[in-house]
Parts: C-alpha cells; sequence; structure tokens
C-alpha cells in the first residue's frame, strides 16, 4: 500500500523510459552542466522554507489571536472574528502577494523586502484558516474543562495557557499539519513578485535552457519528497505527543 | 492547616452565604424562580429534588458558574457580580467538586492540584506541592501524584478533584452531584471523604441523591421543585414528615430504590 503514495514518481519514471523528447542532460548529475543546474534549482529550497516556516509561525500566532475573540459571548468581538476571516478567505493568495508587495508601500509608505513581503501576504491568507482552526479546536474542548479552571479562579490567560490550547493544539496539530504542507506549495506563488524560491529558479533555468519538461519535472520531485518528509515530521510528532495525550 | 481568617464581619449573626429572591432563566425556561436561602458558617447543605429543578444551578450561581438574572447572592457580605471584589471573595472562598470530575488530562495529578495555588494564589512551588501532597494524603491517594487522570478509577478521580479544590484553601466547598458519575462500589470511598470534610468544620452545599449520607451530614435539608425551594427542614423532620406532597413523593420514589 506503501507504494501507492509514489504513484506519481513511478508515472514520471515510466514515462521517461518511453518518450524519445526527454532532454534529461540538462540536470544529469554526472556531467558539470548537469550538476550546476541542479544545484541552481535546490537553491531556492532554503528561501522555499524559510519563506514558509516564517510564514506559517505568523499565521499561528495571528490566527490565534484572531480565533479568540471569535469565542467570546459578546456580539461586537464576533463580529471582529467574521469580518477577518471571510474577507482574507475572500482574497486569492496571488492577488494579496501582488497587493502587499507593489501596494501597501504606496499605502503605508514602507519598504518592504520581497521576502517579507512574501512572508506577510502568505500569513495573512493563511490566518484566516488558522483562525477557523484554533476556533474549532478550541471549541471541541469539554466545558466542564472551562468550568473546573474557572472554579480554581484561573485567569482567563492562565485558563487558556495552560488548560485549554495544551489540550486544543493536541486535536489541531494534523489540521496545522496539513496547513504547513499547503504553504509550501502557495510559497511557490511567491515567485511572481521575484523570490528566488524553487519555483522561481525552476522558471529561470526553463528560460535559459529551453527544457521545461525536465525542469518542471525535477520541480515537482522537489516539493514532492520536500512534502512527504514535512508529512512524515508532523505524523511523528503527532504520535509523540499522543502519548502523553490521555484521552 | 494553617486555620482560615475568620469571617470578616461579627460571625454568627450573618449568615456566610445569602440568597435574596435569586430568578435564573435559560432563554425562556426559569431555572430559579426567587430562590431565597441563608447557609451559616460551618453548615452542611444538602440539596434534592427531580432533575430539572435547579439545585445546580442553584449552586453554580453561587460561584459565578452560571449569572443570576435577578436578586442578590452573597458571600461573606460581598455581592457575587463580575467585579474585581467578588472574584477575590470567590477565590478565597469557594470551591467546587463537578459531576464529571473535570479534571485536568493533559496534566499529572501533581499539576492538576498545584495550578490554582501556583497562579490563581500566586504560591511557590514549593509551598503549592506541599499543600498538593497534604490534601492527597487526606483523601486517601497516597504515592499517585505522577500519574494521569486517567489512570486512576473514577473513585480516585473524584477524590483527587476534591484534592484540588481544597489546595485553594476555601471555606465554602460546592458539591454538584459527586457521586452520580460513579460505579456503585467506588461511591463510598467518596462520600467518607466528603464526611470527614464535613467534619473540620467546612461549610458546604451538596446537590445529591444519597439520602444515607444526606441524613447524617446534612444540617439542612432542601427540596427544590421547578426553580423554587419547595421544603427546608432538618434533616430528622425532612426525613420523617415532609410537608409537601412533592417532596414526599420524590422521597418515596427514591428511597425506594
Amino acid at each position: 500500500m506503501r507504494i501507492l503514495k509514489f504513484w506519481p514518481l513511478l508515472t514520471l519514471f515510466a514515462l521517461a523510459g518511453c518518450s524519445g523528447n526527454w532532454g534529461w542532460y540538462v540536470v544529469n548529475p554526472t556531467t558539470p552542466a548537469g550538476q550546476r543546474n541542479l544545484m541552481f534549482l535546490l537553491d531556492g529550497l532554503y528561501y522555499t522554507i524559510a519563506l514558509s516556516v516564517t510564514a506559517i509561525a505568523i499565521s499561528v500566532l495571528l490566527g490565534l489571536l484572531v480565533a479568540l475573540p471569535g469565542l467570546a459571548r459578546q456580539r461586537p468581538p464576533r463580529v471582529i472574528n467574521r469580518v477577518y476571516v471571510e474577507l482574507v478567505r475572500a482574497v486569492p493568495i496571488l492577488v494579496l502577494i501582488l497587493w502587499v508587495y507593489y501596494g501597501l508601500p504606496q499605502v503605508a509608505d514602507i519598504s518592504i523586502s520581497v521576502f517579507w513581503a512574501g512572508v506577510l501576504a502568505l500569513a495573512i491568507s493563511d490566518s484566516a484558516f488558522q483562525a477557523e482552526i484554533f476556533r474549532a479546536g478550541i471549541q471541541s474542548i469539554d466545558r466542564g474543562q472551562h468550568e473546573a479552571a474557572h472554579s480554581i479562579s484561573l485567569s482567563y490567560v492562565d485558563k487558556m495557557r495552560f488548560v485549554i490550547l495544551p489540550q486544543a493544539i493536541k486535536r489541531i496539530l494534523p489540521a496545522l499539519g496539513n496547513q504547513l504542507v499547503y504553504m509550501l506549495k502557495m510559497s511557490s506563488l511567491v515567485s511572481v513578485i521575484g523570490m528566488e524560491e524553487l519555483t522561481r529558479r525552476a522558471n529561470e533555468l526553463v528560460v535559459t535552457e529551453y527544457r521545461p519538461l525536465e525542469i518542471y519535472t525535477v520541480l515537482v520531485m522537489e516539493y514532492l519528497v520536500l512534502i512527504l518528509l514535512v508529512s512524515a515530521g508532523v505524523r511523528w510528532l503527532e504520535s509523540r505527543m499522543g502519548m502523553s495525550d490521555r484521552r | 492547616m494553617p486555620a482560615k481568617k475568620s469571617a470578616a464581619q461579627d460571625g454568627n449573626a450573618a449568615p456566610l452565604i445569602r440568597m435574596r429572591d435569586v430568578s435564573k432563566f435559560f432563554g425562556a425556561f426559569q431555572a430559579l424562580d426567587q430562590v431565597s436561602l441563608d447557609i451559616g458558617m460551618s453548615e452542611k447543605v444538602v440539596i434534592c429534588g427531580p432533575s430539572g429543578s435547579g439545585k445546580s444551578t442553584l449552586i453554580r450561581c453561587i460561584n459565578r458558574l452560571e449569572q443570576h438574572d435577578a436578586g442578590e447572592i452573597m458571600i461573606d457580605g460581598v455581592t457575587v457580580d463580575d467585579s474585581a471584589a467578588a472574584r477575590a471573595v470567590l477565590r478565597n472562598n469557594v470551591g467546587m467538586v463537578f459531576q464529571q470530575f473535570n479534571l485536568f488530562p493533559h496534566l499529572s495529578i501533581l499539576d492538576n492540584l498545584t495550578l490554582g495555588p501556583l497562579r490563581a494564589r500566586g504560591l511557590a512551588p514549593a509551598a503549592a506541592r506541599e499543600l498538593a501532597e497534604y490534601y492527597l494524603e487526606r483523601v486517601r491517594i497516597p504515592e499517585q501524584m505522577q500519574k494521569f487522570p486517567d489512570q486512576l478509577s473514577g473513585g480516585q478521580q473524584q477524590r483527587v478533584a476534591i484534592a484540588r479544590a481544597l489546595c485553594m484553601e476555601p471555606r465554602i466547598m460546592l458539591f454538584d452531584e459527586p457521586t452520580s458519575a460513579l460505579d456503585p462500589e467506588m461511591i463510598a470511598e467518596v462520600l467518607d471523604v466528603i464526611e470527614e470534610l464535613a467534619a473540620t468544620g467546612m461549610t458546604m452545599i451538596v446537590v445529591t441523591h444519597e439520602m444515607g449520607f444526606a441524613s447524617h451530614v446534612a444540617d439542612k435539608m432542601v427540596f427544590m421543585d421547578h426553580g423554587r425551594i419547595v421544603e427546608m427542614a432538618p434533616p430528622k423532620r425532612f426525613f420523617s414528615e415532609p410537608e409537601s406532597d412533592r417532596c414526599k413523593t420524590f422521597l418515596q420514589q427514591i428511597l425506594r430504590n
């Protein structure tokens, strides 16, 4: 069954074997030119990872901050939560990236690097989803836990920090893992503003080598390996945390 | 344990808990209908009544798990509302034990007990731990401090929950059907601990259907129906000659089991 997970790879290898139009020399690791090209492509890995990890860290914090008013008993904070989530979710990531990079500097009179524009756009876009994940996670915690925290006079912050969030985060870990995978993929969109990540590197090489099929195939595999590794990491983390989870 | 400071005001005259015409609505449903009840220092009150009669709501209003819609609740002379003074009075005076234990499943027994003292009372870690050890011994849970709640039996969990409440060193303990979720063979061990606690002079309000327990612990029996206190009497009179028909019927039904 496990092998089924690799069917895209297998398909690609099969294709490579039966077509005469492939020109694998561009990324042939045994030739100096192929090596150089491969290194050029792999070099984008750093920014793809840096971008995604920074963005997910910010979006988790932002998502939590947006989720909390959504859980309030009063109406005004809940409205703030709804408006933020609906508004942000309605904007395509690509559009948000363009707006943050080209628009924000004019509106806010600041200069923003390609990297931080990308991080900001990805983080804002993802935070709406994170907020929904957190809200669902927190709501899934039994009311008795809130009441017990109240009965020993914990403040709201202490209740969240020591009682509710540790339990909620364990439950939403799979969803947070999914968001990281999603983020890794969406980071490819930041290539449009010139971020030198995996996709941009591939585009640049295609322009000089005229071998889109082979180069984009390598690109596909780069993402595939990266994401399979992240998925495995998330599963490992889940099982580790699961050991101390008593429910 | 250090003796708890005495009441702010002149002791025997004013009750520790004073409820006046307290009403509570859940939407259109009236859970409490102008309930008035005074509970003195060290008094033990057992509340019984059919389900939906407002017994749980009554004690949940006392520690503000529910907000009453009308009337007044005073603890130690302080009105229970959203003020900081009310929060302080609840923190220093009122502990609660729930039907479903509500232990924190992700924390060890020790951490369950020390969380309140550390975060809400500002105790030093060593002092909090000492307190936890003392009360764990009192509820007869020795050597289980590093375990997690789900490694204990229901009866043990409920005793830990009692210890957790006691670690706040309250003067008033609220018990919301503390044995209703327990397997029959574990009820006695929990009731024994509550009875021992009663003997220390703790003020207690217990919602329970354990009438045997009630008859020798309670100073005052309260029977509720439809959000009202229908009958209130010392246990002897309450069980031998209940006045209202509803109370009679209820007792007949519950004592038959």
